[in-house]
């Protein structure tokens, strides 16, 4: 596991980007490494772009703010084009092919496109490309067991809504066996 | 103040979750239990602290970055039988928190930048007539509307002039989501304590930040105040709250006795964070979030075998001038980072008094520094020291110079 | 021998500060024996404005607290929320209430706060010296309108309990004056009524008093009495604007509920399912 792995994600406002942060973030606190969350606030939320960033480290966290992302998750264009100079060389870019029609060239990381708005709406879990693109980021980095991502995702689901908790799982499990 | 920009970040938007309304992070889940590590937002891990200090009367006002410490507290007083109120401004809810205060109830305020302007006079007020409180800041760029990121331009307001007047305030600097947490738990018992206002000064990073907290017990008991205008019931002395002396010498007499207090606090109370300073060359002054870049600076410049370390003031006033001046005997230069264009660097040279060179980086209007712009100005320093770059000046405005 | 007339026990021993034919001793009193007779000097607290009577704080023997300029309803807020057993009264002049604090008085009165608002009104600042305030008359001559307000520059005085009478939070909102032993009597009433409202928690309360100040109005204590009736009282008519117990209502939420459902304008959901609708009527 890396020392520290630091996490963009960002898209639309609406897109479910702080809740796929936060799900890692709840998965470090269970791992009880040191994690830090930290959105964009402001005016961009409405119908903008929306970013996340997630670190887990196993030290201290200086700044929580992600400028060298070793992961960025793009769910839409501008998103991509804003972000991607910035991955670290070796790193990993995850992006929804669905949102997204044009992949700046970058021979030196891992970009993965994956269709999860409609993988999700296929399998009958329209809204959670989110989760989708996040089974992916496990595959991917192992940032956590399977089942700690789990147990975080049962902590995130408020217990009124214990319903979209099978949901979830699936759009999980679609992402990370896609 | 102005409520510009509706906060919609509150919380992790719940698109994975389709139909979950926005569940105000952990303000449902509150965690009674103390001891429970979990995730929270800086401006809610403020307000659940409050609630544990014994804070029973809550007055805001809609600002960005600040709003989810109004909107916790809208969820969670009522359950605790107390009083969450919007104000009809900053300036009505300062002086509801004075009124409240001088009643003998633990009372807060939280805002921004442009709100806290607004608070200067009530905060004034509550120095003038010995009234505990808490006031919470959560910078943004400014100066005038300014912006909504992060900053923090208001450290010459809390540190020297809040308000009209000879006083001061206890000023806290959070660098965590925990501190966050514990300064605000802290904050209610210096106030108390010393019968004055306490800012805690944060921003707006590290109040829409999420970390893991474990939350401080709830206080078990509350100072007796017998000095609260609370009706007196017929078995006390009446009390006043009050801040008037016409007599130039009555007011004189008691602003020397306030200041006595000051004294006090000032010898008890300075609190540092200090990170590799013992044999540190350079040694980084730096506060709040700031501070953690500086730190992740520090750590880089060790890597290049620059001996660099960060003194981290907790306390913002009484500021620890005892660290700086140990620091003077061991250190060569020092490099102060803040997010605005030099203000804490003046008491850090003011401390120093040119027995060493006391260099400056900053990003301001929002713009966070990053750890390799901290890291380059180490640099330069270091260079400078050595004779290296004679270029090497003393102050490096990132981006504005 | 019996006494007939003695000094409140709500006041303290303190010598008012107040100049000769100025209204503030009259109705300190009027509250201080208010307080005395309903037996709420344990579980009053004041709240001293920035003006003449800033020092209202030495006069009253429940405890005080002194505020900002215009912050006394805000004060009031915060006790009256941390202590919800006490009676809290703010005592305000004109410019205190109608000009720097006229945010708070709004708020409070539509927040119907359960407050007791006693409002000095004498359309002058008396403490400064006698400049214009917001409630001085058209073509009353201050210190800062030498050739009387102009209202095409300075506007217009503000009727605060007329103002006031249109919130929903308001429990009474009467207007008296103190220049005649009847008119006293009348003020007498109407303090006591609004601590009594208060007491039942029915809503906001506010007595303003139609007062004099001959000093900054430059007129002798009789010569005032006589400006007040000739000028001010014709503008500031004496009466009760709001009664929620006189109109029938037990509170001020049920006098706002009354309100609404006589409001001229449909209620625009009630034909929603009917028409399909209801976007606005």
């Amino acid at each position: 596991m890396a020392d520290q792995l630091n996490v963009l994600l960002a898209g639309f406002g609406g897109q479910g980007i702080l809740f796929a942060g936060k799900l890692i973030a709840e998965a470090g606190l269970i791992d009880g490494r040191e994690i830090s969350w930290l959105p964009s606030y402001g005016p961009e939320m409405r119908g903008g772009t929306a970013n996340c960033s997630v670190c887990l480290s196993d030290e201290p966290i200086g700044s929580p703010l992600v400028l060298e992302p070793d992961v960025l998750v793009a769910m839409n264009q501008p998103s991509l084009d804003k972000f991607i100079g910035q991955v670290v060389p070796g790193g990993t870019v995850i992006l929804d092919s669905v949102m997204i029609a044009t992949v700046p060239e970058r021979d030196d990381v891992t970009i993965i496109e994956l269709p999860a708005t409609r993988l999700a709406e296929d399998a009958g879990l329209k809204g959670l490309a989110n989760v989708v693109l996040l089974g992916r980021v496990l595959k991917e980095t192992g940032f956590c067991a399977a089942e700690t991502l789990d147990k975080a995702l049962q902590k995130s689901v408020s217990p009124k809504r214990q319903h979209l908790l099978e949901p979830n799982r699936k759009a999980l499990s679609l992402g990370a066996g896609g | 103040m102005t409520p510009d920009t509706p906060n919609t970040a509150g919380t992790p938007d719940t698109a994975g979750t389709p139909g979950t309304p926005n569940t105000a992070g952990a303000a449902g889940a509150a965690p009674d239990t103390a001891g429970e590590k979990v995730l929270m937002k800086g401006n809610e891990a403020i307000a659940e602290a409050a609630i544990r200090a014994g804070c029973r009367c809550f007055f805001g006002y809609p600002i960005t970055p600040q709003t989810e410490v109004a909107a916790y507290m809208s969820k969670r007083m009522p359950k605790e039988g107390g009083t969450y109120l919007q104000a009809e401004s900053e300036v009505a809810a300062i002086n509801m928190v004075y009124g409240a205060a001088s009643a003998g109830v633990r009372a807060m305020t939280s805002s921004s930048s442009p709100g806290v302007s607004l608070k200067s006079e009530g905060i004034s007020y509550m120095a003038g007539s010995d009234l505990p409180g808490v006031i919470v800041n959560i910078q943004r760029g400014g100066p005038g509307l300014g912006g909504i990121q992060p900053s923090q331009a208001d450290y010459w307001q809390a540190t020297k002039a809040i308000g009209h007047g000879d006083f001061h305030m206890i000023v806290l600097a959070p660098s965590t989501v925990q501190e966050m947490a514990d300064s605000v738990f802290d904050a209610f018992d210096l106030a108390d304590k010393y019968r004055t206002p306490v800012m805690v000064l944060a921003d707006g990073m590290l109040g829409q930040m999420m970390e893991p907290v474990v939350m401080p017990g709830r206080i078990a008991e509350l100072p007796d105040k017998p000095w609260a205008t609370n009706g007196h019931k017929g078995k006390r002395e009446r009390t006043v709250a009050n801040s008037l002396y016409l007599v130039p010498e009555e007011l004189e007499r008691r602003n020397v006795e306030r200041f006595d207090r000051y004294n006090a606090i000032r010898a008890t109370e300075q609190r540092v964070e200090q990170y590799l300073v013992e044999d540190a060359e350079i040694v980084l002054v730096a506060f709040g979030a700031c501070a953690r870049i500086a730190r992740s600076a520090v750590g880089k410049a060790r890597e290049k075998g620059i001996k660099a370390g960060l003194i981290r003031p907790v306390t913002l006033w009484p500021f620890p001038a005892d660290a700086i001046d140990a620091a003077v005997r061991s250190a060569t230069a020092f490099l102060t980072v803040e997010m605005n264009m030099g203000q804490m660097v003046e008491d850090v040279r003011l401390v120093v008094d040119g027995r060493r060179t006391v260099g400056f980086f900053g990003r301001t209007g929002g713009v966070i520094p990053t750890p390799a712009e901290v890291l380059d100005a180490i640099e330069r320093m270091d260079r400078g020291m050595s004779g290296d770059d004679c270029s090497a000046e003393p102050e490096h405005m990132g981006g504005a110079r | 021998m019996t006494t007939v007339f003695k000094r409140p026990a709500a006041l303290t021993d303190r010598q008012f500060s107040y100049c000769p034919g100025c209204s503030h001793g009259i109705v300190h009193r009027l509250i201080a024996e208010a307080i005395d007779e309903l037996g709420i000097e344990g579980k009053a607290v004041g709240i001293a404005p920035v003006g003449c009577s800033v020092f209202a704080y030495e006069f009253f023997s429940c405890d005080m607290v002194q505020a900002a300029h215009g912050r006394a309803p805000a004060v009031a807020t915060g006790i009256k929320r941390a202590v919800p057993g006490s009676i809290v009264f703010s005592y305000q002049g004109d410019g205190d209430l109608a000009s720097i604090g006229m945010a708070e008085t709004i708020h409070v009165a539509s927040r119907g706060e359960k407050i007791t608002v006693i409002f000095i009104n004498n359309a002058i600042y008396g403490m400064t010296g006698g400049q214009m305030a917001p409630t001085t008359l058209p073509g009353q001559v201050t210190q800062t309108s030498p050739l009387g307000r102009d209202v095409e520059i300075a506007g217009y005085p503000i009727r605060i309990c007329e103002l006031l009478s249109t919130l929903d939070g308001v429990a009474l909102a009467e207007r008296v004056s103190v220049d005649t032993p009847r008119n006293i009597r009348t003020a007498k009433k109407a303090v006591k009524k609004a601590f009594e409202y208060q007491a039942e928690g029915l809503g906001y309360t506010i007595v303003e008093v139609v007062s004099t100040c001959p000093t900054n109005w430059g007129l002798s204590p009789v010569e005032a009495l006589g400006w007040l009736n000739e000028n001010l009282l014709p503008y500031y008519p004496p009466g009760v604007y709001r009664d929620v117990k006189a109109e029938g209502f037990a509170n001020a939420a049920e006098a706002s509920a009354a309100r609404l459902a006589a409001s001229s304008v449909a209620d625009p959901t009630a034909g929603k399912d009917a028409e399909g609708g209801g976007c606005n009527g």
